[in-house]
């Protein structure tokens, strides 16, 4: 492993980003865009209170989730990766390069989500920012490894798109913003206590609510274990060699 | 630079991929300093083979070893340049954006970029981006990658496809240059009229090897008027022992006969 190899591929990841003008105003501009939509949604209501910080969540998963399944993808697909095995490149600079680019822009997106949230929406954060943008972080790092992930397991763009219906919408109905957590039937209640998601917005709605507690630290800690967990899944799935 | 022992060395290669036998017991001894022309109809494995010189490949039995290591070792990551068929590159970076990325991988500093731009002679295009290029000049950058840090082997998998004949011949001039300073150059055509180009030949036809000659023993011996001839001489002559040894051996033994020095293991 080596920091210097891990810089230069996210130099290079946000390089490509960098040229492509249309994604990097998308992934930057459809947060905020979507939670002024919640926001009007619940004009009426006091909900976006808790609606909005967990919507501040699920933008760095998914995102990053989406374009990191692609981006590998296409390096799998193209020859690159194959290449870059045949060089002097181990493994988990090639992971923690994806990484770092893709939580970097995570940040950029989250900043931008929370200025627009607070200022244009009325959201009120009244716990900590830097435990929202390590949040934010935290969840970015987790699209990008279960993204990495996915993409060895898909031989098509097409399939590897059909994943973040699989992986992240489940996560998402039963992580208490369709219906709270405590009202799940039993079995899936218990579900939805390991799962990442879950945990991202309970500690965000946390921030927001100036209640960060020890409770807020487990969260932490579960998403953390799922980040190791999807990253040396995903390092499995880089071989060297292939059949 | 000159390396005294065989540079690439296959006993008795074999490679199944899903289930198929791709490579079926191939052996060779390639030296340094020379262009070894990879030559046979597409699906002859050529490609695999050179996966397998390169450790992309999964063995089935058999061995390659490169340099004296095993191919795929640790300590060959920084002395084989590699090309692929498809241009290996990133379509969303520029060729120079490429090139640094790569170079900073092998830890080479910017002189080597410039290096190989001029060598591939991408100077007129090195800011532009890859995906607004044609199909030779991507595999003229994928080559440029390849030939980063001047490694000792070079296996370049068809690099000359969709290259307008002034640029092709420019390239093999490079590669006979790289040869003379000691480089052992692998490469791979489909294209019978290259092997002209080549100082030898490994000729592949459905996975064995169908002969390891120069390309004036494999004229000479065939008495053939083109390379394109003489292949399909050599195949004849192939298949004429092989039909003579079956009616031998009652069909059950299909033995393989080589031409003059045909690549025995």
């Amino acid at each position: 492993m080596s920091p210097a190899r891990i810089a230069y591929t996210a130099h290079r990841v946000l390089e490509q980003i960098r040229h492509d003008p249309r994604t990097v105003a998308l992934m930057l501009v459809v947060p905020s865009l979507l939670i002024g939509l919640v926001a009007w949604i619940f004009s009426e209501t006091g909900a976006f209170t808790h609606i909005g910080p967990a919507m501040i969540a699920l933008f760095p998963f998914v995102v990053m989730f989406l374009v990191t399944s692609i981006a590998t993808l296409r390096e799998r697909r193209g020859g690159t990766l194959e290449r870059l095995l045949a060089m002097p490149l181990a493994k988990p600079d090639f992971i923690l390069g994806y990484a770092l680019a893709f939580t970097l822009v995570a940040i950029v997106q989250t900043a931008l989500a929370v200025v627009f949230a607070v200022w244009v929406c009325g959201l009120e954060i009244a716990g900590s920012l830097g435990l929202l943008f390590t949040i934010a972080a935290l969840d970015a790092l987790l699209g990008t490894s279960l993204g990495l992930m996915a993409s060895a397991f898909a031989r098509t763009e097409f399939q590897v798109v059909q994943f973040m219906p699989a992986i992240i919408l489940p996560q998402f109905l039963l992580s208490g913003i369709v219906l709270p957590r405590q009202s799940l039937p039993p079995a899936l209640e218990a579900i939805s206590d390991w799962l990442p998601l879950s945990h991202a917005i309970d500690a965000l709605v946390a921030v927001a609510a100036g209640t960060e507690d020890s409770q807020t630290t487990n969260s932490i800690l579960i998403i953390a274990a799922w980040i190791i967990a999807a990253l040396l899944v995903g390092s499995l799935t880089l071989r060297r060699r292939t059949a | 630079m000159m390396n005294k022992g065989p540079v690439i060395e296959a006993h008795d290669l074999a490679i199944r991929r899903g289930g198929t036998p791709v490579l079926r017991g191939l052996g060779f001894s390639l030296p340094a300093g020379r262009t070894i022309g990879l030559l046979g109809p597409s699906g002859s494995g050529k490609s695999t083979l050179m996966r397998a010189v390169t450790g992309s490949q999964v063995i089935t039995s058999g061995s390659v070893t490169v340099l004296g290591q095993p191919a795929g070792g640790k300590g060959l990551r920084h002395r084989i340049g590699y090309m692929t068929q498809a241009a290996s590159i990133y379509e969303d970076l520029s060729v120079r954006q490429n090139l640094t990325y790569f170079a900073r991988i092998l830890r080479l500093d910017a002189s080597e970029v410039e290096r190989v731009i001029g060598i591939t002679d991408l100077s007129g295009q090195s800011e532009r981006l890859v995906s607004g290029l044609s199909g030779g000049q991507r595999n003229r950058v994928s080559l440029a990658v390849a030939l980063l840090g001047a490694p000792p082997v070079l296996v370049l998998d068809e690099p000359t496809v969709g290259l307008d004949p002034v640029l092709r011949s420019q390239l093999w001039r490079v590669f006979a240059g790289l040869a003379a300073s000691g480089t052992c150059l692998l490469v791979s055509s489909h294209v019978m009229e290259e092997a002209m180009r080549c100082d030898d030949l490994l000729l592949l036809r459905e996975g064995r090897l169908l002969a390891h000659l120069s390309p004036g023993e494999l004229m000479e011996s065939t008495g053939a008027a083109t390379p394109e001839l003489a292949f399909l001489e050599l195949i004849a002559r192939q298949q004429d022992a092989t039909d003579g040894a079956s009616a031998v051996h009652g069909g059950r033994h299909r033995r393989r006969q080589h031409p003059k020095r045909g690549g025995r293991p």
